[in-house]
């Protein structure tokens, strides 16, 4: 794996590292459990990817060729749940874990006992998961996984649910303990061990973004918990919490968990705005633009994100009241999104720019997350929403801002901070290879789902009448072929493990700034036993 | 496999190239761009509200790329080795604040208007009941201007014969099929015009009136779509959701719409078919549809065992089928094919009233079928996929049974 078991940073390393599988089992320190979570997230995301592809394969052509309706219906569902809870989550986690620290001068997170358990939580969470799926492949009988998409609906997933949706609360449970407890993690080292002279408002914008990201975590995970708990005793124990049958409500079930929900697609988007607003001053050589805006535009998102949930129910039939409230509250939003993407722009603007694997990143990050803050405010309007609304255009809006914005913007910071972890630059061919690839099947994967989405295709079809056939055949090359080019960044994330390339000096980047180029790559075992001091 | 993707690849790409150029006039048009303006007053007003915020939206996204690349170029390093140093300005923060806020009052006026115009579903002339069952919709008909009692309902289908969309390429394997795997290998007939669009019985309704569609559910939520008429409305147990549509007259004709929220397996198979008539020819349709409602189920014998097969087998198809397999052989229900169930005499009665009063998972279904078609299809699971009872039921053995 990365970093230095066996380097010693010559003064501050009071005790070796511990080897072997002890060394991650047991791990109470920052940088390995970082490790840990990004290469789990890794694991994760090809594996969703896959469940990708089967629902792309199944799509290339109308008619039922490769599964079942069923079992489509179980790939969407758990592509899903891995790439939110096990991809994007558990990534920017491990950014976190190793970057926090680093950056604001502290020698570890502050609680690091709990640290090695919110990880070690995780992998057990997701074998439960695909435990499930791989029963429904191979299993006799085929017992049926989830079915009922991510957003697990009552009363599909309650009274008409598999058995398997028991697992499922389970593994949510799980990986929401695993998510508080990164949260709670964040939020005392980000409070408690900045060192002296990091004042809040000189913390690096990734740290902001990642301390406000880390409230809406401990925010909005209980009530994910009581979702989940809420089905679970109406699933067994007799009550109707979402049972119109026994005087409850289906409709209360998409109000609570919408209200995790839309948070949550914060909670996924915002430590990408910290990423990107590190990346762009750097291979800009200019200091971030309106470094205080940024910062008040990132907690407005979050507050705001409290306020907009019901956009996602648009069509259950609210009063007039209620749907207008939400519509105006959602197009608010695109105010401090836009202006944060106007400071990334003006960041760059007369800078002195060079375009290295990061950079080139950060800016497909900016160009495409926008499409989907556009596509975003379009879905905002709640008259045409009824039209959007479950059909491909929001499945195109949300991998927009998912894969092309967090995604994309997951790798700007492994492109930007292995030299630091591995001590090795990441392989440029490789590199290169991976991010065109990866931009230009994106976008032909996901850019025809606007039209086939105008169109009027539904999402969640296992098959569709014959007009969306052109569109959805270019959709699954573009998929298939998004899917290929991330192997290439398995090959640069191995090499950089294995120590094969380039040095790496403490500083690989000119324009970089910020106090993790100040210790040595790749980073010390112990770093920051004496705090830094921040002038 | 290979020369079809081939094809797909080419009549694609052309269709892509030349799809900007054409304006679709039917649903089924392949290859649309945009949103459909479709029939109604709604349809276009929501259409008229996408394509502005689509201008805006296009216009704000090219101004920023814009100033992204031309900083791309003229700000990069070769051409501009000191970078300024500035990092603030009240101003423009301000502007690219108090702008944006602007632009989106612009786009919030005209779309209260149209909201408020889709929320007023008062004085309709025709209310339909719409009701969403896994995997089906049912039309009832409620009232229709002064006429308070109409009493005609009915179940509408899938039409498309599962041969069509059972193309398996594997049999087992990673990906068993589950239901489908003697159909690997097999030529699949070719797709219909209305692929996965048709229905058995449409739902009928007059143009130049507006028709309030009252939307529920009987199972798990569904979500009532035809993108023609604007908007779609979920169906949920328990509540009854409203939404209308009026038809312009001379607009008259098929219009095609699909469940819109995840239901389960066959989500992607039930669709909507709606057939706008005009008043004239709605009327002549309902006094027959009601006569026939007061009349009471048809109980005339079948003349023999052949033609309670032939009725017994459509039956099948569209009501059967999707759970219990085409050919009996099971799936989400139970199988038929030699089983004691099927075929013991002891079994008979009871088989007739799973159908009619439905058993755990299975859905009662004597609202969805008549008595003859309940003793046709019964006839049919009997002596049919191998089974060879000869036990004919007639209409009124059903009609009998509580």
């Amino acid at each position: 794996m990365s970093t230095a078991a066996a380097t010693h940073d010559d003064h501050h390393d009071h005790h070796h590292a511990p080897t072997g599988l002890k060394r991650w089992l047991f791990s109470t320190n920052h940088k390995d459990i970082g490790t840990l979570y990004l290469w789990f997230s890794f694991a994760m995301f090809l594996a969703g990817g896959f469940m990708a592809m089967v629902i792309r394969a199944e799509l290339l052509e109308p008619g039922m060729q490769f599964v079942d309706p069923e079992f489509f219906n179980q790939m969407t569902t758990v592509h899903g749940l891995i790439m939110v809870f096990g991809a994007v989550m558990p990534a920017t986690v491990g950014l976190a874990n190793w970057m926090i620290p680093l950056m604001i001068g502290a020698p570890d997170m502050a609680l690091p006992r709990m640290n090695n358990w919110s990880f070690w939580i995780l992998p057990f969470a997701f074998a439960i998961l695909i435990g499930s799926v791989i029963m429904s492949a191979f299993g006799d009988g085929n017992p049926s996984a989830p079915n009922f998409g991510w957003t697990f609906y009552a009363p599909l997933s309650t009274k008409y649910g598999p058995d398997s949706t028991d697992l499922f609360i389970l593994s949510v449970h799980m990986m929401g303990i695993s998510s508080i407890m990164g949260a709670i993690n964040v939020v005392v080292t980000v409070f408690n061990m900045r060192a002296p002279g990091m004042t809040l408002m000189k913390m690096p914008l990734f740290v902001w973004t990642w301390l406000i990201t880390a409230f809406l975590l401990i925010a909005v995970i209980p009530v994910l918990a009581g979702a989940v708990t809420m089905m679970l005793t109406d699933r067994h124990f007799g009550t109707s919490f979402f049972d119109a049958a026994g005087g409850g409500d289906p409709v209360l079930f998409q109000h609570v968990f919408w209200f995790f929900g839309h948070p949550e697609v914060y909670i996924m988007i915002l430590p990408s705005f910290g990423i990107v607003s590190a990346i762009i001053p750097a291979f800009a050589r200019k200091p971030l633009f309106g470094y205080a805006s940024m910062v008040y535009a990132t907690a407005s998102i979050a507050l705001l994100s409290f306020v907009v949930w019901a956009h996602h129910m648009f069509t259950v039939g609210m009063p007039l009241a209620g749907t207008l409230f939400f519509m105006y509250m959602t197009m608010l939003i695109s105010v401090p999104t836009g202006v944060k993407v106007f400071n990334w722009v003006a960041t760059m603007w007369r800078g002195s720019m060079s375009f290295e694997l990061p950079m080139k990143w950060a800016i497909a990050f900016v160009v495409l997350f926008t499409c989907g803050g556009l596509s975003g405010l379009m879905l905002a309007i709640t008259p045409v929403d009824f039209q959007y609304h479950d059909t491909y255009f929001v499945v195109a809006h949300f991998h927009y801002v998912l894969v092309t914005g967090a995604i994309f913007s997951i790798f700007a910071a492994a492109y930007y901070w292995l030299p630091k972890w591995s001590g090795v630059m990441p392989n440029k061919t490789l590199g290169e290879l991976h991010f065109w690839n990866s931009l230009i099947s994106a976008n032909l994967l996901f850019f025809p789902m606007h039209f086939v989405g105008l169109a009027g295709m539904p999402r969640r079809y296992a098959d569709y009448a014959l007009q969306f056939a052109d569109y959805n055949f270019w959709i699954s090359i573009g998929g298939f072929w998004f899917g290929l080019s991330q192997l290439l960044f398995l090959a640069v994330a191995v090499l950089c493990a294995m120590k094969k390339g380039e040095k790496a000096a403490a500083k690989p980047w000119d324009g970089a700034e910020g106090l993790e180029w100040e210790v040595p790559s790749p980073a010390p075992f112990h770093t920051y036993d004496t705090p830094p001091v921040v002038k | 496999m290979q020369s079809t993707l081939f094809h797909r690849a080419a009549v694609g790409l052309t269709s892509l190239m030349i799809s900007g150029l054409t304006f679709a006039s039917d649903w089924t048009e392949r290859s649309e761009l945009d949103l459909r303006p479709g029939v109604t007053q709604v349809s276009q007003d929501i259409q008229d509200l996408h394509t502005t915020v689509l201008w805006i939206v296009t216009v704000i996204g090219l101004l920023v790329f814009g100033l992204i690349v031309y900083s791309m170029i003229s700000h990069r390093r070769a051409k501009n080795p000191n970078p300024s140093t500035f990092h603030e300005n009240v101003f423009l923060e301000v502007l690219w604040t108090v702008i944006p806020f602007v632009i989106l009052i612009a786009m919030a006026v005209p779309a209260t208007r149209v909201l408020v115009q889709i929320d007023d579903s008062a004085e309709s002339e025709l209310t339909v009941k719409v009701t969403g069952y896994r995997w089906k919709w049912s039309y009832e008909y409620l009232t229709y201007e002064d006429d308070n009692d109409i009493g005609v309902s009915f179940f509408s289908n899938l039409a498309t014969p599962p041969e069509q969309y059972n193309n398996p390429v594997l049999a087992g394997g990673l990906f068993p099929y589950g239901t489908a795997k003697e159909l690997v290998g097999k030529e699949a007939p070719e797709k219909d015009h209305n692929y996965q669009l048709e229905v058995d019985n449409k739902l009928i309704i007059p143009s130049g009136q507006k028709v309030r569609f009252l939307v529920t559910s009987d199972d798990v939520i569904h979500s009532f779509w035809i993108p023609d008429f604007g908007g779609k409305k979920d169906a949920i147990p328990g509540f009854v959701n409203e939404m209308w549509a009026k038809v312009p007259e001379g607009k008259e004709g098929t219009y095609y719409g699909q469940c819109a929220e995840l239901c389960g397996k066959n989500h992607a198979f039930m669709p909507i078919a709606v057939e706008v008539v005009s008043q004239d020819e709605f009327k002549t349709w309902i006094a027959e549809e009601k006569e026939k409602a007061a009349s009471g189920p048809d109980l005339t014998p079948f003349t023999g065992l052949d033609q309670a097969m032939d009725e017994g087998k459509q039956v099948y198809a569209s009501a059967c089928a999707l759970c219990h397999g085409a050919n009996g052989e099971g799936g989400i229900g139970l199988p038929f094919a030699g089983t004691d169930f099927a075929t013991k005499p002891e079994h008979l009665n009871e088989h007739i009233d799973v159908l009619v009063n439905g058993r755990a998972a299975m859905p009662a279904f004597k609202a969805q079928l008549t008595p003859r078609q309940i003793a046709a299809v019964v006839t049919y699971e009997r002596n049919a996929f191998g089974n060879d009872t000869g036990d004919l039921i007639q209409p009124a053995d059903v009609n009998d049974h509580e």
